[in-house]
């Protein structure tokens, strides 16, 4: 697959009249004894959006977003500039002030020999923005509307579509050229209905690595709509969520962001390095009950989360976390594996060229067990099942992480009963999955909507898990 | 690390004498009147230039050295009452004419809506103040790294219970913002903003508490010192260790000065034009009704000078102005933008750029007297989660604190909840003290609320 490096070549350095020598050339040029890791990053972004209001597409924007990162690595500092202006002069700026990490001359003539590395394809590299006309993308929102608001008790519906097109090409201290193309598409909706004077919202929507005509013909426009009217019809007629410690049975797909905040985010690699996460010094211990099995796996096909190469030029991989309840791996980017002696997993991240790259989750989910999900409800006198999941934060150095309900029940005498008003509920990263008693054979992943944010560094990832119950957590409602 | 200040080789320059300036002022004329040229009936620009340094150190040890300077373009072209927005971060002329084409053609396939456009000509801030935004720090790159390393240094090496620390940072940048449209109106300033943060780690293991403490100002002079902020810090982690468990209960709470502007952040998003347009909040159609006690107003001062949240004009030129969004507790306007504005047949407040320095009354009581007034309840000192639901003013977060006894705070407690209706939270808010925090956009005291629901073991 020459053409992602072809056309990432062509788009980020030709169309500027910037030379591979030239590129080459600065890296040299930043390599010493001292620097351990250099890196330029070239990234054109085009992304678009539409959204529909009062039944009509009424607004769309439309964004280029486009420059270079370069960074310089020595030891544990680095330095770091960036430029939205990819031209030569701006360039070599950068490279200087990045270098400038280290005060000391080059000691060492660099001459890399150059290597072109092609990749593996978990998405085609399309660019969903020109595949279908903006009538057919007008149409699809439309098509949300009218199937919305054909349940009466739905007094307003808002929708929007929203896909980029993403080009990466990066140059790396190990002398190789690494490029990606990065398709995303998104479609969201968002209802409040109201009944006898109450008033609910609620949302979903769907997203991946393809074009916008995935959502056509798989029944996902259905599939979000009747997601988000079953969500508001369940929510009007909810009571107040009970207060306090209980078993909580957890549905599949979405609820995954369990893993996420609970051991995902404390998993990390930099936070291991600076021993600020609770799971420092765990490598090889017990950190979840038996039967536990948690994975990151970046080349799931077309996935939200998954990525062909990471934003160093790391192959992706399917790194097992957790096995059988023992903790396995870190997900690692290049410099903190260095740092700890280990190698780098494919999971350095960027939002853009303008920030630097961070260990972060791609796609993070759970193996299933044996049980099936009824057996599992059954299994409870008095607790809760949570089917559908808000978003989720952890404090990954006291290990409280949180997560809200948006679509949940009470469990009584193992039957499911009321429906339950949103609450969060909050638990200990290092114990929550001790506590995880059942696991289910439904194996879901989410519907390709989530956001994770680090340091203001908002990335697409996955999430999934089969249905599992937690012997106790604490339920945060009012009654 | 060297300590020679004048060596300056990485000193931060002026954004007033960019050269990147002027040429951005003529690409928003261009840009407007390359939009009319294409058959649009108005047209708005906004461009800006953001440049700063951020320094990072962790452990007495430089760990970063960010280097940002970030231009863009934003282009909004109107047919009639057809609107299309496009944005571009590449500013030469090609990428510029795409992203106007991108913009008319987009305003060509959407539908018309008669609510959107320019805000009314009589409201530009055609004679906008001056707000004394623009405080550079002439200092050199060195010098940012030896004020965290210092800083550090200091928290590390007050308190044996500090055990680790995710840094330092010190940052410094300058933001030059233009906006035109085709009412005649261009603005144009620049501002500066000065930041210290420290992140540190008490105890270890599974013991283990993070907290952090951070400064930030329009003006050096009134950036808090190293030490000011390292100790601060180092206060605000320690006292987190070995926190304790509850049992579930209803509480008084009190919500620090810290976390306590989330709490009217809420109130704001409730009162904003677009939920009320939407019907979409618990505060649906409450102008001139009493939401909250009698004695408390919310007023905005946007015009405050080196004010963090201050803004000559808003997003959309209009003259920003200060007002009353509540007062004597009765909602007396809404947060609107020409839009929103429209839709619901008022004036716009302007605030298309959000609200601009928020002041919230107090009654005038230290927060020792408030812990005194509450006698026995939770100190809430910070919140995890995004469990507040704007439609129905449900409210479940997860908490961090301290229980309070006798009007002191007895010990730290964490791994809990805290549950409400907005509606009740907001009308039973008994006292607010008057340590505002200053940094925020939001200015209020540490809050009473008479009660709520704690969850716990």
């Amino acid at each position: 697959m020459s053409t992602h490096l072809e056309l990432a070549t062509s788009q980020l350095l030709e169309i500027n009249s910037i030379s591979q020598s030239s590129v080459e050339n600065m890296i040299n040029s930043m390599l010493s004894k001292k620097i351990d890791q250099a890196d330029l990053y070239f990234q054109n972004i085009y992304s678009e959006n539409w959204t529909l209001e009062d039944g009509k597409v009424k607004d769309g924007s439309f964004s280029i977003n486009k420059g270079v990162g370069v960074r310089a690595v020595s030891g544990e500092k680095t330095g770091f500039a960036f430029s939205d202006d990819i031209v030569l002069p701006v360039l070599e700026e950068a490279v200087t002030t990045a270098k400038n990490i280290t005060k000391n001359n080059q000691d060492k003539l660099v001459k890399l020999a150059w290597n072109k590395i092609n990749t593996k394809e978990v998405y085609k590299p399309i660019n969903p923005l020109v595949l279908i006309d903006s009538n057919k993308k007008i149409e699809l929102l439309h098509d949300i509307y009218e199937l919305a608001k054909q349940d009466p008790k739905v007094t307003r519906v808002d929708a929007s579509l929203n896909g980029s097109y993403e080009i990466v090409l990066i140059a790396t201290h190990e002398g190789s050229w690494h490029a990606d193309i990065r398709p995303l598409v998104r479609i969201n909706v968002s209802v409040i209905a109201e009944e006898n004077g109450r008033k609910e919202r609620a949302s979903s929507g769907y997203g991946g690595r393809y074009s916008y005509e995935h959502f056509k013909g798989n029944n996902i426009i259905e599939e979000i709509v009747n997601d988000a009217l079953s969500q508001v019809n369940t929510n009007l007629h909810s009571v107040g969520a009970p207060a306090g410690k209980m078993p909580v049975v957890l549905g599949s797909g979405w609820p995954g962001v369990l893993l996420h905040e609970a051991v995902g985010h404390g998993l990390e690699g930099d936070f291991i390095r600076k021993k600020t996460s609770v799971f420092s010094n765990m490598l090889g211990q017990k950190i979840a009950a038996s039967g536990v099995t948690v994975i990151d796996n970046g080349t799931l096909p077309n996935r939200r989360g998954s990525l062909n190469i990471d934003d160093e030029g790391t192959v992706t991989q399917e790194t097992v976390l957790i096995e059988n309840g023992y903790l396995k791996n870190f997900m690692l980017d290049k410099m903190n594996a260095r740092i700890l002696g280990m190698s780098p997993t494919g999971n350095a991240r960027r939002e853009n060229y303008a920030y630097l790259p961070m260990p972060r989750m791609t796609n993070t989910y759970m193996a299933e067990g044996d049980y099936e999900p009824e057996e599992i409800i059954k299994s409870v006198k008095k607790g809760i099942y949570a089917k559908n999941f808000g978003g989720g934060q952890v404090d990954i150095t006291s290990g409280k992480f949180v997560f809200s309900l948006c679509q949940a029940y009470l469990i009584e005498d193992g039957k499911v009963t009321a429906p339950i008003k949103g609450a969060t509920l909050i638990g200990n990263g290092a114990d929550a999955l001790k506590k995880v008693e059942m696991i289910g054979n439904d194996l879901a992943l989410d519907n390709g909507i989530g956001i994770c944010g680090k340091d203001g560094q908002n990335i697409p990832v996955g999430v999934g898990q089969p249905t599992i119950k937690l012997s106790e957590m604490i339920v945060g409602g009012t009654e | 690390m060297t300590k020679n200040h004048k060596q300056n080789i990485d000193m931060i320059s002026n954004i007033i004498g960019d050269p990147i300036v002027p040429q951005l002022i003529d690409l928003t004329k261009y840009s407007m009147e390359k939009i009319l040229a294409k058959g649009a009936s108005d047209a708005e620009v906004s461009t800006g230039l953001y440049s700063g340094v951020c320094i990072n150190s962790r452990l007495k040890k430089l760990e970063n050295v960010e280097y940002n300077k970030e231009k863009g373009i934003t282009v909004t072209a109107y047919f009639g009452n057809k609107k299309g927005t496009a944005s571009t971060t590449d500013i030469n002329k090609k990428s510029v004419d795409d992203t106007i084409n991108a913009a008319c053609n987009i305003a060509k396939m959407v539908y018309e809506d008669i609510y959107s456009g320019l805000a009314p000509t009589e409201l530009m801030a055609f004679n906008y103040p001056d707000l004394d935004l623009y405080h550079p720090w002439e200092i050199s790159v060195n010098y940012l790294i030896e004020r965290a390393i210092e800083c550090e240094s200091y928290a590390l090496d007050l308190d044996d219970r500090v055990t680790n620390s995710e840094g330092v940072s010190v940052s410094t940048s300058q933001s030059y913002n233009i906006y035109s449209n085709t009412n005649g109106f261009l603005g144009h300033y620049p501002s500066s903003k000065h930041r210290t943060s420290c992140i540190l780690v008490a105890g270890e293991d599974t013991n283990m508490q993070r907290d952090y403490y951070y400064t930030v100002s329009r003006d050096l002079r009134s950036l808090e010192s190293s030490v000011e902020v390292a100790k601060k810090a180092v206060k605000k982690t320690v006292q987190r260790l070995k926190p304790q468990k509850l049992t579930t209960r209803k509480s008084p709470i009190i919500f620090h000065a810290d976390i306590a502007s989330s709490l009217f952040g809420c109130v704001i998003s409730a009162i904003s034009g677009s939920n009320q347009y939407k019907k979409s909040s618990f505060l649906h159609n409450t102008i001139g009704l009493q939401v909250l006690p009698s004695w408390l107003t919310m007023q905005e001062k946007p015009h405050l000078k080196r004010g963090l949240g201050s803004h000559p004009f808003d997003a959309e030129g209009v003259m920003t102005r200060e007002k009353y969004f509540i007062e004597n507790g009765i909602v007396k306007n809404y947060v609107l933008d020409s839009y929103t504005a429209r839709r619901l047949s008022l004036e716009t407040t302007g605030n298309a750029s959000g609200i601009n320095n928020l002041y919230i009354n107090n009654q005038d009581i230290s927060f020792p007297d408030l812990l005194s007034k509450m006698n026995a309840g939770l100190l809430v000192t910070e919140l995890l989660g995004h469990g507040i639901n704007i439609v129905t003013g449900d409210y479940s977060q997860g908490a961090v604190g301290f229980w309070v006894e006798n009007g002191e705070i007895k010990y730290p407690v964490d791994e809990i909840t805290i549950a409400g209706n907005l509606h009740d939270m907001l009308s039973n808010i008994i006292s607010i003290s008057n340590d505002a925090d200053h940094r925020k956009n939001i200015l209020v005291g540490s809050t009473l609320v008479e009660e709520m629901t704690i969850a716990g073991h």
